[in-house]
């Protein structure tokens, strides 16, 4: 019997991260679309925004203006049930109008419960199914090298995400391919589905894992942005290997009842007073900066 | 028939920049002269199928028009999820080339045997199935391959099959092929069954039952109004329509002219039958052409078949 590792907010990195006013309203954002929508995976979305968040403000080369420019960085969000992250900050960069958002799910909205490549502007690949998105990212990176284009490619996949076979038949391939031009991010956020990934499927030692597979491995709090931009702008961090970065995330990031519990993955259902707690936790007062 | 395939794809990454060749831990040796003439385009993969397929969708998405080689059952069985989801939903421009479509791995085994990859493909909105009867045919099918749009499945038979194609019949990617009209029998095959149909209708022609051959090489996008035209013509209609693949007789060929035939009112509704792999793993190895006979793929089931349904 594999023993449980307690994941504990006062000792895992990005347990005490403060948000600043954006993350508060990106995360507003999300509640939002809960408001319209109730439904949607909660634990991820808030584990994943900070990753998300810096890349489009700081990192990704892209044109909300012109979204298919060839010569653009490629964003896959691997974990496609993380959307509603991608979902709010694409419409904050206006590459959809935002009044899209509280369309999320509805029968005639671009926005579903995971992103599909084709209605959603700036989105590159349809995922939600796992596994998929590193596979298609070096297929991406093999691209840009045969057009001779610097493009950088990111892919965001989940802690349970990696879990699938297909990511490490990917991660040997682009560690032969020395693909540099690669960066794979890992949301560790430490929980799963049915319990931690400690009790379900160990990934530990990760980053030795990646390094084994010929990736040049970072780890950063994922909720901590300075951390973030250094770690994105720094890769590749080895010319001739793919980039891994593991970001340390918390669960649920910044709404203390969905902090590291398993019952926040995924809400079908938000009752009013869950609604009243997440706009009162992400909440910014008077003269706070919320723009990029 | 695989060598010819092959090397149209060379041929035409020659002379179109946009197309890759993707393989899956193929065989010493293979392509290699465009290994060495286009190394950036020559990509040979891993035992990793599935990442394979993903891969191909993330050079198309970009731009690339992918051709994907290796076992048919690797492509269907393996990668299923890729190929739905990585190819069909997206339409990515990708190519399966599949080998040994049918039963030409006999000898290997059922872990080999690609019996049910038009059924499982069949399912999968906007996946084209292609299964040409020679190697001639091949090399006419390849250069329209290129621009087809979204994913395309080349079912591949055996190497140094007969010659069975007719070079004044224009191939159209996407469309059946007349053989020629009869009007009693309707013979519909595809990929390497054209042989035996073609070998049957002579044999009923000498017993004085005529018969229409129907190439449908094109499985999917399904050319209906060609197989209504051929099997309501002439007036009345034909009285039997017989499929015939190498493929289970779920989901393939069979299901698809049954589909049809079954929705479609006919004046005097023809007798039917499927011909092709019962709905079991083969029992046994040999070679394709026992397979085959056991299971009545040959000009002679296809003959006692019609003449049965005549009756």
């Amino acid at each position: 019997m594999r023993q449980t590792v307690c994941v504990n907010i006062d000792t895992q990195p990005g347990g005490k991260t403060p948000l600043d006013a954006r993350g508060k309203k990106l995360r507003r954002d999300v509640v939002d679309i809960f408001e319209h929508s109730r439904r949607g995976h909660v634990g991820s979305t808030f584990s994943l925004m900070e990753i998300v968040r810096v890349l489009y403000d700081d990192i990704l080369r892209i044109d909300p203006k012109n979204p298919a420019d060839p010569g653009r960085d490629r964003f896959i969000l691997s974990k496609g049930h993380g959307c509603l992250a991608l979902y709010v900050v694409l419409a904050d960069k206006g590459f959809f109008p935002a009044d899209e958002l509280c369309r999320f799910c509805a029968y005639d909205g671009i926005l579903g419960g995971h992103p599909e490549a084709g209605k959603v502007p700036g989105v590159e690949a349809s995922t939600g199914a796992l596994g998929h998105g590193l596979s298609i990212g070096i297929g991406m990176a093999v691209a840009a090298r045969l057009d001779r284009r610097d493009s950088r490619v990111f892919v965001a996949m989940g802690d349970g995400e990696i879990n699938e076979g297909s990511v490490w038949e990917a991660a040997l391939s682009a560690g032969n391919r020395e693909l540099d031009n690669l960066v794979a991010i890992i949301d560790y956020n430490k929980q799963q589905s049915y319990d931690t990934t400690f009790a379900v499927q160990n990934l530990e030692p990760l980053a030795d894992k990646w390094r084994a597979f010929g990736f040049a491995v970072r780890e950063v709090d994922g909720h901590d942005l300075c951390a973030l931009r250094e770690a994105f702008a720094g890769s590749p961090i080895e010319p001739g290997k793919p980039t891994c970065i593991i970001c340390h995330t918390v669960k649920g990031k910044g709404y203390a009842p969905a902090e590291n519990n398993l019952s926040w993955h995924h809400k079908s259902k938000f009752t009013d007073e869950d609604m009243a707690g997440l706009y009162a936790a992400f909440s910014t007062s008077a003269g706070e900066k919320e723009g990029a | 028939m695989r060598g010819r395939c092959l090397n149209m794809v060379h041929k035409l990454a020659r002379e179109d920049e946009r197309i890759v060749f993707l393989g899956s831990d193929l065989g010493f040796g293979t392509l290699k002269q465009f290994r060495e003439e286009l190394p950036e385009r020559f990509i040979m993969e891993g035992i990793n199928e599935a990442h394979a397929v993903g891969m191909a969708a993330g050079l198309a998405f970009d731009g690339r028009i992918v051709y994907v080689n290796t076992i048919a059952t690797f492509l269907t069985r393996r990668s299923f999820e890729q190929v739905a989801l990585d190819l069909c939903l997206h339409k990515a421009n990708v190519r399966l080339i599949g080998n040994g479509g049918g039963m030409v791995y006999a000898p290997l085994g059922s872990t080999h045997l690609a019996i049910e990859d038009i059924a499982i493909f069949r399912a999968l909105p906007n996946m084209a199935i292609v299964a040409v009867a020679d190697a001639e045919e091949m090399e006419r099918m390849m250069p329209q391959s290129v621009d087809w749009p979204g994913p395309l499945y080349i079912r591949l038979a055996k190497g140094y099959d007969p010659i069975v194609s007719d070079p004044a019949i224009p191939f159209v990617l996407g469309k059946g092929m007349e053989i020629c009209r009869g009007g009693d029998v309707l013979i519909v095959a595809t990929g390497v069954t054209l042989g035996p149909a073609k070998e049957a209708a002579k044999e009923l022609a000498a017993l004085g039952i005529s018969c229409g051959i129907l190439h449908m090489h094109t499985v999917k996008p399904f050319d209906t109004a060609l197989f209504l035209d051929m099997a309501q013509s002439p007036a009345g209609g034909v009285r039997a329509v017989i499929s015939v693949e190498e493929h289970t007789i779920l989901g393939g060929l069979g299901s698809a002219v049954a589909e049809i035939l079954a929705e479609t009112p006919f004046a005097r509704q023809p007798r039917f039958k499927r011909l092709g792999i019962p709905d079991v793993f083969p029992d046994k190895y040999g070679t394709q052409n026992q397979l085959m006979a056991r299971y009545g793929i040959d000009a002679k089931t296809i003959v006692s078949t019609a003449q049965a349904l005549l009756a």
